[in-house]
């Protein structure tokens, strides 16, 4: 069951950034099986439901505490199919079955992430909430980014203090810290990225509809990767529009998170 | 009457906790922290702590009085506010030290404690500036063929530890009814001694034998405390008090503002807090705790 095996495509025109941002973020968990779906953030949130509405029926959602509702459609929140306390969500987690799209505060081209503080580590300039889960996350499952304001304070040539794990990190420690460290995606409200070089280095996939290549290097602090020919980000199909205005966000939080 | 009965004033189990004790706080960022326990603390001159917490304001009260030495977090937090203002200030302007740890290091840190182990291995930590931060981690080789290199995770002892539950009986047996038992149970685990407190004292446990989460023979106190979360969450019983959080995060934000909160809803003890917060909710037309559902993370 796919959305654009509906043949519904023309109402995608009028979608605006958030939810293009929400598909692009959907996108990222396409073709995960059974896995959990942890985000950070309204937007990733919405696009983990609509994953599991419609390509990626398997997923598991989390409610941001410790129950994992029955489905993305249904309010009531006591339909659960499950009960993941933080002590088996990080047990979950080291087990690898879970593909988490965290947010940064500082990403560097390698997928470096910092979510700790800005600054000197002993005496920052800005302390942030602590690594929390980041340095296990990166090297225990799939990672993906969520950055809702792309801005060369975030795409930064060297974070102050890593929190999440990048490639040449994963490279120089290998091991137990390569084994199976995986960083998927980076979705910005202008663009998506990947790490698919042969160093790992960032790399454009595409510019939303709208933005220009230059406005995104623009706004970057380091130069990632850039193909000959960036696609645009694909719109949302008239059924994924319908499903996340309808039914999974109809009070419009997205576009809090992105303003149009 | 019971043989056993653990139960203490506010005051009493204050007077337990001495100056360079190595500190455990349960709950998790803005829920169900022991709050009525931590106030307590402020009212003695106890200084000079270590403190172990998935830090939210109990870090933050604390830190804000100056009486924490060191800290053991993964991270601090007020979940609706991701911001701790207290802590913040005091990594800042470097009052605190700090020993940051991931949280998946933290849990088994913890799990080595309440086993009586000097370690546990993890993945987790490895790669990041987690062990460049902090000089006393170790790595550990596997005996067997794999051969991998892990985090060996410390043990995370403390002399004590602060836990809040919805039930308990004066033996010191500790029910959770909410959602998630966070690591409550661990810490009682592996502390030498816990107090508890608990939103009511009850003769007969009701609900499923699961939420039986703490065992009276980890606890030395039992605290009666009702709203003792408070302004942290602890559902089902109440919500997190976002009103009173909110004001609270504005009253950090300058000495003058902060100096007035504390001699408003500090300085009093435990009954004249909850006084001060219904006036204030009163004043508000709002309940404190009323109808709060937790969206974050």
């Amino acid at each position: 069951m796919t959305a654009t095996a509906t043949g519904d495509r023309a109402a995608a025109p009028s979608a605006t950034r958030a939810e293009v941002c929400v598909v692009a973020c959907a996108e990222a968990w396409r073709g995960d099986g059974e896995v959990l779906a942890a985000t950070a953030g309204t937007v990733p949130a919405l696009g983990a439901r609509l994953a599991r509405l419609t390509f990626s029926p398997g997923l598991l959602l989390t409610d941001g505490e410790a129950m994992l509702p029955a489905s993305p459609e249904d309010p009531d929140p006591g339909h659960i199919e499950g009960w993941l306390p933080y002590r088996k969500h990080l047990s979950l987690a080291a087990r690898g079955k879970r593909h988490m799209m965290m947010g940064a505060s500082q990403l560097d081209r390698y997928g470096n992430q910092n979510i700790s503080c800005v600054g000197e580590w002993a005496r920052p300039r800005r302390q942030l909430l602590g690594s929390r889960g980041a340095p296990s996350n990166t090297v225990n499952h799939p990672v993906s980014y969520w950055v809702p304001r792309h801005s060369a304070r975030v795409f930064v040539e060297r974070v102050d203090t890593v929190s999440g794990v990048g490639y040449d990190r994963a490279a120089e420690a290998g091991g137990s810290v390569a084994r199976f460290h995986e960083l998927r995606r980076v979705v910005t409200d202008l663009a998506v990225f990947d790490f698919a070089t042969p160093d790992h280095r960032m790399r454009l996939v595409s510019v939303h509809p709208g933005v220009r290549v230059a406005n995104v290097l623009e706004r970057t602090g380091f130069t990632p990767a850039v193909p000959d020919h960036v696609p645009v980000t694909r719109e949302p199909t008239g059924e994924e529009l319908r499903l996340i205005r309808e039914v999974l966000d109809p009070r419009g939080t997205r576009e809090r998170e992105v303003p149009g | 009457m019971t043989a056993l009965d653990k139960r203490l004033s506010v005051q009493e189990f204050a007077g337990r906790v001495a100056s360079g004790m190595t500190v455990g706080i349960g709950g998790w960022g803005s829920r169900r922290k022991p709050m009525a326990l931590v106030r307590a603390l402020l009212l003695t001159g106890v200084t000079d702590l270590t403190v172990v917490s998935c830090g939210g304001p109990d870090v933050g009260l604390l830190a804000a009085a100056g009486r924490i030495r060191k800290l053991v977090a993964p991270f601090v937090t007020l979940d609706s506010v991701p911001l701790e203002p207290h802590f913040r200030t005091a990594r800042e302007t470097g009052t605190l030290a700090f020993e940051e740890w991931d949280e998946s290091m933290f849990l088994w840190g913890l799990t080595a404690a309440a086993h009586r182990l000097p370690f546990m291995p993890v993945r987790g930590g490895l790669g990041s500036d987690i062990p460049r931060h902090n000089p006393r981690l170790r790595t550990v080789v596997s005996p067997y063929e794999d051969g991998e290199e892990l985090l060996a995770a410390p043990a995370l002892r403390m002399d004590v530890a602060l836990v809040h539950v919805h039930r308990a009986d004066v033996r010191g047996n500790g029910q959770s009814l909410g959602p998630d038992p966070y690591f409550d149970d661990l810490f009682t685990e592996a502390a030498t001694e816990t107090y508890l407190s608990c939103e009511q004292f009850v003769d007969r446990f009701a609900g499923p034998p699961q939420t039986l989460l703490v065992q009276r023979q980890n606890v030395t106190g039992v605290v009666h405390a009702p709203h003792g979360a408070h302004f942290t969450s602890c559902a089902p019983d109440y919500g997190r008090d976002e009103a009173f959080q909110r004001a609270y995060v504005r009253a950090a934000r300058d000495p003058a503002a902060w100096r007035e909160f504390t001699a408003r809803f500090l300085a009093g003890g435990e009954d004249a807090y909850q006084r001060a917060v219904a006036e204030l909710a009163d004043a508000d037309g709002t309940v404190p705790g009323a109808g709060h559902k937790d969206v974050t993370r």
